[in-house]
């Protein structure tokens, strides 16, 4: 009677050990979807989060009344000059800018600091719509996330925050995304749950998508308390699943459910 | 064309917690574990197999079809996290079931399964919304107990 649930525990923890070593391949969200969202998201035409993409370039072209500046007089007509190997870098460490910079933190801080406006909100709308549009510039390119120097022990950080058990549900980010990935909760594939593809369309949700507020929806799924848009703990959970994902290529805009 | 696409997720695991309403806390009664199961009822509390079987496929309370496959034809999606149930109840005592379905965590530390009956003051960063209360009801607990032993 006793040895059975030790047993059982044993296995868990070969299981746990061994669907860690398997993840070490990333797959992104793309090769759980069915055929159709596929397709919606390969078709410029079809995918509705090329929205975004077209609303970022306005807000990126866009010179405001009594303003000196605007993204394209330092990155170029059609962000020409950003490359989109360096776009692919982010999140990056920036000892200049205190650290841990994320391509949202980037975009405001040229937004406040060179373009001499009021900083926006985290999560603001703005915001993403010119990250997916300079995302969208690297689509294809392979992510690249610094791993070592700095950025190790943030990294070891963020890792640690996946692996914690939180909510009501008790779950850490790596039950699903890692232990059960490809297996079915309810009607939904779980994936790996990478970052390569935001900001996404979310056809669910119908509307453009960044990586922390997926990861809110996560915690009100496991009926945690969120994290605030860019807080420590949301910046290191994307350095980690970003990094987590190097090689994968950038998507933005992605189209899941 | 998405509808199909859509019920599934309003019903994905806690039912989009935004659109769930905490019932009022009950108060919590203390379990013992002995050898891996729990041989009293929790609050002395006499389970409903059938309204066991309604609260396993009910997306707003125990959900265990999220994860499980169970012998309930009439619900849709079905998961395959955890293992399907069918002779759940000729593997197991009531005591056993009890165990797993009040804190799956005691048999084994690494799983997904939420506990359902855990003590409420262990847990992490619980949304407001939540405070103080478990998964489910000792009531609803029982009945779930009680329809799983006869899943022969
Ligand atoms: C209870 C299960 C569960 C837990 C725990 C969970 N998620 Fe998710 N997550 C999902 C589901 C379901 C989806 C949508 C389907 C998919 O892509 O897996 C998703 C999607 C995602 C995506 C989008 C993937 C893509 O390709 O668009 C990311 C990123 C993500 N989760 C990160 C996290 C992180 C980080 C945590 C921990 C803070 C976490 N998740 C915890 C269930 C979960
Ligand atoms: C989020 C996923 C999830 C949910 C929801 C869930 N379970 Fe489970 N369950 C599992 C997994 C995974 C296992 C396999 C054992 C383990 O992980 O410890 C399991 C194991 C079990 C077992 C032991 C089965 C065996 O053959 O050994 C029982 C009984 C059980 N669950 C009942 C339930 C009931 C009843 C509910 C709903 C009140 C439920 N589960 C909800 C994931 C889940």
């Amino acid at each position: 009677m006793r040895a059975k649930p030790f047993f059982a525990a044993l296995v868990g923890i070969a299981v746990w050990l061994f669907t860690g070593l398997a993840s070490a391949e990333p797959l992104s969200g793309y090769t759980f979807l069915d055929p159709s969202t596929q397709a919606m998201q390969d078709d410029d035409f079809e995918n509705p989060g090329m929205v975004a993409v077209d609303r970022g370039e306005t807000l990126f072209h866009e010179l405001r009344e009594a303003e000196e500046y605007r993204c394209s007089d330092c990155h170029g007509d059609g962000a020409d000059g950003l490359e989109p190997a360096g776009i692919a870098r982010y999140p990056v460490y920036n000892a200049g800018l205190g650290g841990l910079v994320t391509l949202q933190k980037q975009i405001n801080h040229c937004w406040e600091i060179h373009m001499d406006r009021f900083p926006l909100l985290p999560g603001d709308g703005q915001l993403i719509a010119l990250g997916t549009y300079v995302r969208h510039k690297a689509k294809g390119e392979p992510v690249n996330v610094q791993t070592d120097g700095d950025m190790a022990p943030l990294l070891a950080h963020g890792e640690a925050l996946y692996n914690t058990r939180f909510g009501q549900l008790d779950l850490a980010c790596r039950h699903c995304h890692v232990q059960h990935q490809g297996q079915r909760l309810r009607g939904q594939t779980l994936s790996q749950g990478q970052a390569n593809g935001f900001p996404e369309y979310r056809l669910g949700r119908g509307r453009i998508t960044s990586f922390q507020q997926r990861l809110t929806e996560c915690f009100v799924s496991f009926r945690a308390e969120p994290f605030d848009y860019g807080s420590e703990e949301y910046d290191l959970l994307e350095l980690y699943v970003t990094a987590r994902g190097n090689g994968l290529p950038i998507e933005t805009p992605a189209v899941r459910f | 064309m998405f509808l199909p696409r859509l019920l599934p997720m309003l019903a994905l695991l806690t039912s989009g917690a935004a659109h769930v309403v905490a019932g009022p806390a009950t108060a919590y009664c203390q379990w013992q574990s002995v050898d891996f199961a729990i041989a009293a009822p929790l609050c002395g509390l006499q389970g409903d197999a059938l309204r066991g079987r309604a609260i396993a496929a009910d997306g707003h309370a125990g959900n265990c079809i999220a994860c499980h496959q169970m012998p309930i034809p009439e619900a849709d999606f079905h998961g395959t996290v955890g293992p399907p149930l069918h002779g759940v109840g000729g593997r197991y005592t009531a005591a056993q079931l009890r165990l797993r379905i009040v804190d799956e965590q005691a048999v084994n530390p690494m799983t997904i399964m939420p506990g359902f009956y855990r003590d409420p003051a262990r847990a992490n960063r619980i949304a407001d919304d939540w405070f103080g209360r478990t998964m489910l009801t000792a009531q609803q607990v029982e009945d779930l107990v009680a329809y799983l032993v006869t899943l022969k």
